[in-house]
């Protein structure tokens, strides 16, 4: 496992169009599998449109403590990429007046951003109904600044979502890293300890499950019901919800697939899974990601693919809901990857 | 995969057998599908009774699907490995216990 990001490495995939470039042509140029546009096609949702607007997704850096093999984002700590202060006065001007109720900030670590706390704090003032963090559980433990976070996260409600590829170290730490899976366990206690995810708290605490490795996710309440047994018997540890995300194939988990030789069985899993009724629920459905520099993108995945919103206001400072949701979504074959099964977004199962 | 019996794209067009029989290639999947749900079992510990079958049974098809049906399931390698020694041993019992028989018939030839 790499402990650079493909930007470090200089990896030819670090150019967003070499990802592109693969994912549109080979199997999907010669035919032997229908592109993404082909497949809503058949079922007359094509093109993709936004609904009402629910979720203001906010990037704040892909600097990250970890180099998770599949990342989507290609963050590490080798990633310098981080938002201003300036362009989180711009994001907080439109928390204010959207229409969104759900403030969502992701990363790479989002608590690494020099300015993470600050910002929290003034977003949370503009009272959005669900504010959540994507915490990678290990930054807890990472460096002693960082222990008091549960409690930070407790003071401002903050909804935690975190990522846990199983409820064993192995998988755990072959997907994260080594000693990932003993500091999460750790971070997950400590965030217990102040009551989150116990049964009843407000303070939601909710895990995210990526396959490691190339195939797609079983049902998600069946692997619920697993890792709450499996966390309890073995660590006392308690949460709310499992997210079950499959895999999309962009960055590091494409560089995985191609060097795994997995890239077009994986390829054809997905469309074979494909499932028509996830495609009006996806992501880019009701949701707006903002890069750390501020551009605006249907979602998280078309970020890092470098793909801004097919629309005339691009950047938040130049932020206008009506003109935004009147766009059709940018896709890819990496969108097989939302609709696959019972589909698959930051919240889980769509379908 | 030129010149081989086994191609694994093959797996993929398994449903295809119906073309040639249709109401006993759905009759067949109908009854595979109602097999693996859920029951008395688990269809986790159905997953894992597959796998140790598919190996007796020495199907790389099958191998390859419910290996990657546990994977899915997020059936731990030491869970599957366990599943393949419960499949050898009862294998090779099943090969051991029939020694009972030659030693019989050995007996019964023997002065
Ligand atoms: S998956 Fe999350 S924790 Fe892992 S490197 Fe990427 S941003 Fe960091
Ligand atoms: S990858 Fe993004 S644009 Fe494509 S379907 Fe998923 S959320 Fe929508």
């Amino acid at each position: 496992m790499s402990t650079q990001s493909l930007h470090k490495r200089k990896n030819k995939l670090s150019e967003t169009e070499n990802q592109l470039e693969i994912l549109s042509h080979g199997i999907f140029a010669n035919g032997e599998l229908p592109t993404f546009k082909q497949k809503i096609a058949e079922t007359n949702q094509f093109p993709l449109r936004p609904k009402k607007l629910e979720i203001l997704q906010i990037n704040v850096g892909y600097m990250c403590n970890q180099v998770c093999s599949h990342c989507h984002v290609d963050a590490g700590p080798d990633r310098k990429e981080i938002m201003t202060k300036e362009t989180m006065l711009q994001c907080i001007d439109v928390i204010k007046t959207t229409g969104a109720h759900t403030l969502d900030l992701t990363g790479g670590a989002p608590e690494m951003n020099p300015n993470f706390r600050w910002f929290v704090e003034e977003a949370s003032k503009a009272g959005v109904k669900d504010f959540i963090v994507r915490s990678n559980l290990t930054i807890i433990e990472a460096n002693k600044k960082y222990h008091d976070l549960p409690e930070f996260f407790k003071k401002h409600n903050v909804h935690v979502v975190s990522s846990m590829p199983h409820w064993t170290k192995g998988k755990t730490d072959k997907q994260r890293g080594e000693g990932v899976f003993n500091k999460s366990i750790e971070a997950l206690k400590k965030l217990n300890n102040v009551g989150y995810g116990m049964p009843g708290s407000d303070l939601k605490l909710d895990l995210v499950y990526n396959p490691a490795g190339a195939f797609l996710p079983t049902n998600q309440a069946s692997m619920e019901k697993d890792f709450k047994k499996a966390l309890m018997d073995d660590f006392g540890i308690q949460f709310h919800n499992l997210f079950a995300i499959t895999n999309l194939p962009i960055s590091r988990f494409l560089e995985y697939l191609i060097a795994s030789d997995n890239y077009e069985d994986y390829m054809y899993s997905l469309v074979e899974a494909f499932n028509p009724s996830a495609v009006s629920n996806v992501m880019c459905t009701n949701t707006i990601s903002v890069s750390w520099d501020g551009w605006l993108y249907d979602c998280d995945f078309n970020q890092m693919l470098e793909l801004k919103v097919a629309s005339k206001v691009k950047h938040i400072s130049e932020y206008n809901e009506a003109v935004l949701n009147d766009r059709d979504i940018i896709i890819s074959q990496h969108c097989y990857g939302c609709t696959a099964g019972s589909g698959s977004s930051c919240q889980g199962s769509v379908a | 995969m030129d010149n081989t019996y086994y191609d694994p794209k093959d797996l993929k067009k398994f449903p295809k057998i119906s073309e040639w029989s249709e109401e006993l290639g759905a009759k067949f999947f109908d009854y595979y599908g109602k097999v693996f749900e859920e029951g008395a079992l688990s269809a986790r510990e159905k997953s894992l009774i597959a796998l140790a079958v598919a190996h007796v049974v020495k199907c790389p098809y099958c191998i390859d699907a419910y290996t990657q049906d546990g994977l899915q399931r997020g059936i731990t390698k030491e869970e599957m490995m366990e599943a393949v020694h419960a499949g050898a041993a009862i294998e090779s019992g099943a090969t051991l216990v029939h020694g009972v028989q030659m030693m019989k018939k050995y007996d019964k030839l023997s002065m």
